[in-house]
């Protein structure tokens, strides 16, 4: 734990002085406290190219009064500094009358252990694992031309102290390793990428020499590559490996979900409640409470407790995703769900693992139903655009599907698709519900953070598939 | 207000010489600070104010060709002591580089002229709060329109970057940006888009009501959009995308890709990469402009480069490490471009609309659908179908794909360059390229 005014000429008491004051009338607010101290060590063209270290410390200093939120943060925690965000903050609420103050429920869960999982490796270790993979993989296969492979770790503490004084914290380890190859046959150049992590050591991953597995994945994608085809353009049937590619629900679909588009009626989903928004058989929520997983939280960036929220339910809209401000001004509550890359930025709704539930067909069954049609195993990016819906991401892995059998691998294949008519078109949901490997970064608003996705096999009636071959 | 340059410098000096002390046989520190006020609107009412302070301080240190680098956010003298210990410590056991080093010491900037990047009027919110209620005034003009976000952004910042060659220098620059991000909605459809406009002087600042009524009516053209069949035809970008093209031949002509063997445009110097009539430039002492630097984020001068001469490329954009690792000098790039832009075409945009019977006009991609190993490229779309010269209707859900190395070759621009970002494009016709819709 982080004794934030330790080093400060501010006390604690001092600090809930300054918040009380500034948020009394307010509708809420509070003040949120972060020390992070993150590390990455680079190996890249056969050398380590980067190791480096930071620490960041700063507040968040928030009041709302009705809809209107007022963010003030500094790196100096200081009584100067306080009082300057706490003027500040008045200064944009003229005139507060709030009345909300909801309690934050309690809750005794942690879904991850207080460790530094920095402290936990050497610095010597790690160089020498990466320095194993770069041989490794290059003695493995004389097509491999080039070997990227980094450590990323990060613990984060943090601390959020309301009006009167209430006061709660975690902290919060985070790692990934992750691993890139370059192979060349012939003139052609493809790569390949894997990685795996979550909220705990390193070791939890990499032991036993389970550094390989991740090598030999990137190494396998990245040689599929070299033998794929131009891809097909046009709409056609797509079946979807389980795991990592429910980034399709992640961007199709869970973002429109979010409390903030809907409140504000920007996202296509916004007069769905209740409506049958995606075939029977499809349950989709988000969790985040799985013990460890790179989207979980024991409680969100106001203090909430997280939890599964389910979303859609055997096709019918259940739920938002809801931080306090938005769950105040549609008159629900908060599923706990409010997040921020780091004390920088405002609060806003977002995911944290989000899952399709297992159904009962098999993938094969699947790939036997598509006369045309596309085999998606793994994505690279997704995005979308709320209002209309659209949305894309980009095929790292994908194969061809001719009269039912899986064919030639395809490359730099883009699907396109629409949000709110997508799940009415998965025509089959598999037994094989798989989480993804702990590798995802959402973006929003300008605000990165880490998330989970998971889905069994889909098969997806119609999609457009933006390859280059007519 | 933002930290002046003394303290900025006193921070720099003491982690320079204590690094010395603690064994470093070279260091290079940057410290800045950047005070941000940002007041948005929706639908007429203010909706968020932002203030942000924020300081920062990054530190490498090298011991012969061994490196390492810091960074935090706190400059208590305690903390940077600490620091800098564990960075000393850590570059000891970091294994040797033979290419690592700071630049050499005579392509470090020595004149630093007065590129005239910083505006210290001082907006408060009270004003921004006006401006942005004729924006959204503006912006509302239409039924169609159903919600409307904007927001104000004053920014002030200053650095100071010193190493033990010598080098100590810095400079304030300021940046104003107001955006309009407008839904429109009809029985069909619910659309979104946007304008912007960002300045480093106040008075530079596009006009409220011309910026909220662009964002209107750019998101109700959008409205009721069509899917088009499969086929091959040819493209025209919009500025705001065609940027983002530039961006990626930039890219691929970073010294870290090229050194890496990552890139499609590797031993390219000296070859027709474009067609006939492109030329490139990256001028980066442009007065008053969003790219524009006096020296590259190590300290080493930066001259304009033509990167690109009658489609043929010239020069790489070469920072110290990759340049030792190339056997080239550095040519001031460490960070990227400065004010990198296409030079005019000679047809006008009327024309280059009129240049096929039949045309896709871009005005927005999505996805990450870039790759510059191979240079694939295949993304969302969003525009409008063109015929004989004409805008007919709006076109969504589809992709369009193809490879640069095809691309560039079939590149044609229009006149009409502006300097609205730090990369601008003419509007640029690409003939070849393949669609996917129905």
């Amino acid at each position: 734990m982080s004794n934030f005014f330790e080093k400060s000429d501010l006390s604690r008491k001092e600090a809930e002085g300054i918040i009380s004051d500034t948020l009394r009338k307010c509708d809420d607010g509070e003040l949120y406290l972060e020390n992070s101290k993150s590390e990455s060590i680079l190996l890249d063209d056969n050398k380590i190219k980067n190791s480096s270290y930071n620490s960041d410390l700063g507040f968040g200093f928030r009041a709302i009064s009705d809809e209107v939120v007022a963010y003030s943060h500094s790196n100096e925690i200081s009584k100067n500094s306080l009082k300057k965000s706490s003027e500040n903050l008045k200064s944009t609420l003229k005139s507060v009358k709030g009345t909300y103050n909801h309690k934050i429920p309690k809750s005794n869960k942690k879904y991850y252990d207080n460790i530094n999982p920095i402290e936990q490796k050497s610095l010597n270790e790690k160089i020498k694992i990466l320095n194993d993979v770069n041989d490794y993989l290059r003695s493995k296969d004389d097509k491999v031309k080039q070997v990227t492979a980094n450590f990323l770790g990060e613990q984060k503490s943090v601390e959020i102290i309301r009006s009167g004084g209430e006061t709660l914290s975690d902290v919060r380890p985070l790692v990934r390793f992750n691993v890139s190859v370059m192979v060349e046959k012939d003139g052609r150049k493809e790569t390949g990428v894997y990685g795996v992590g979550g909220r705990q050591s390193y070791d939890s991953y990499l032991k036993d020499e389970n550094w390989k597995s991740v090598c030999d994945e990137a190494l396998r994608i990245a040689s599929v590559n070299l033998e794929s085809k131009p891809a097909p353009a046009g709409e056609m049937k797509v079946v979807l490996g389980p795991g990592w590619p429910a980034i399709l629900i992640h961007e199709a679909v869970g973002h429109g979900l979010e409390g903030d588009f809907n409140r504000k009626k920007t996202s296509a989903f916004h007069n769905l409640m209740g409506q049958k928004v995606a075939s029977e058989g499809v349950t989709i929520i988000d969790d985040g409470t799985i013990g460890k997983r790179r989207g979980s939280l024991t409680i969100d960036d106001e203090g909430t407790p997280t939890e599964k929220t389910v979303l859609i339910e055997n096709g019918i809209l259940k739920n938002f995703m809801q931080d306090r401000l938005n769950a105040r001004l549609m008159k629900t509550r908060s599923t706990g769900s409010g997040r921020r890359e780091n004390y920088r930025h405002i609060v806003l709704p977002r995911m944290r693992n989000t899952m399709m539930l297992s159904g009962k067909q098999t993938q094969e069954e699947m790939i036997k139903a598509v006369d045309k049609g596309i085999f998606a195993v793994s994505f690279g990016g997704g995005q979308v655009d709320i209002t209309s819906g659209k949305f894309v991401f980009n095929c790292t892995e994908a194969y061809e599907i001719v009269n039912g059998k899986i064919g030639s691998p395809i490359k730099g294949a883009t699907l396109i698709g629409d949000g709110p008519s997508i799940l009415k078109e998965v025509s089959m949901v598999g037994n094989d519900m798989m989480m993804d490997p702990g590798i995802g970064t959402c973006g929003k608003a300008g605000q990165g953070v880490p998330v989970g996705v998971a889905q069994p096999s889909i098969l997806i009636n119609r999609m457009t598939v933006g390859g280059t071959k007519l | 207000m933002v930290k002046e340059q003394e303290f900025l410098e006193k921070k720099a000096s003491y982690c320079l010489s204590l690094a010395k002390k603690l064994g470093a046989t070279g260091t290079s520190v940057v410290v800045k600070n950047s005070v941000s006020e940002t007041v948005n609107f929706r639908n007429k009412k203010l909706d968020e104010s932002n203030r942000s302070d924020d300081l920062g301080i990054s530190i490498t240190t090298y011991i012969g060709k061994k490196k390492s680098s810091i960074s935090s956010s706190n400059l208590l003298t305690d903390n940077l002591n600490v620091l800098i210990e564990k960075c000393v410590e850590t570059t000891k056991n970091t294994p040797e580089d033979e290419f690592n080093s700071l630049p050499d010491r005579d392509l470090l900037a020595k004149e630093v002229k007065d590129l005239d990047l910083y505006d210290d009027t001082h907006i408060e919110n009270d004003q921004k709060i006006n401006y942005l209620k004729k924006l959204e005034d503006a912006a509302s003009h239409d039924k169609k329109i159903v919600n409307t976000e904007s927001s104000f952004t004053q920014n002030k910042s200053n650095f100071v970057l010193a190493n033990t060659e010598g080098f100590s220098d810095g400079y304030k620059t300021s940046s104003f940006t107001a955006s309009s991000v407008t839904v429109a909605k009809d029985e069909k459809s619910m659309e979104r888009d946007y304008e912007y406009s960002n300045k480093c002087f106040l008075k530079d600042l596009d006009d409220a009501d011309k910026l909220g009524k662009l964002a209107a009516d750019q998101t109700i053209r959008k409205l009721s959009p069509q899917k088009i069949g499969s086929e091959k035809i040819a493209i025209i970008f919009d500025k705001r995308i065609a940027k983002g093209i530039l961006s990626t031949f930039a890219s691929a002509i970073s010294s870290s890709a090229v050194s890496r063997g990552t890139s499609f445009l590797k031993d390219k110097v000296n070859q027709k990469i474009f067609s006939d009539k492109i030329n490139v430039f990256d001028k980066p002492d442009m007065l008053k402009a969003l790219g524009s630097r006096n020296f590259d984020s190590e300290g080493v001068k930066t001259d304009t480069l033509k990167l690109v001469d009658q489609g043929i490329l010239k020069n790489y954009l070469i920072d110290t490490y990759n340049g030792k690792k190339l056997n080239l000098k550095s040519n001031g790039r460490c960070g990227g471009t400065s004010n990198l832009y296409f030079e005019n075409g000679d047809i006008n945009f009327k024309d280059l609309l009129n240049s096929n019977s039949k045309s896709l006009y871009i005005t927005e991609t999505i996805g990450h659908g870039t790759n510059i190993v191979t240079g694939d490229y295949s993304v969302g779309a969003t525009g409008f179908l063109v015929e004989n010269g004409e805008f007919k209707y709006p076109i969504n859900e589809i992709t369009i794909a193809g490879n640069f190395k095809d691309m560039f070759q079939n590149i044609t621009l229009a006149n009409d360059l502006e300097f609205k970002y730090a990369t601008n494009s003419p509007t640029m016709l690409i003939e070849g390229m393949v669609v996917a819709g129905k």
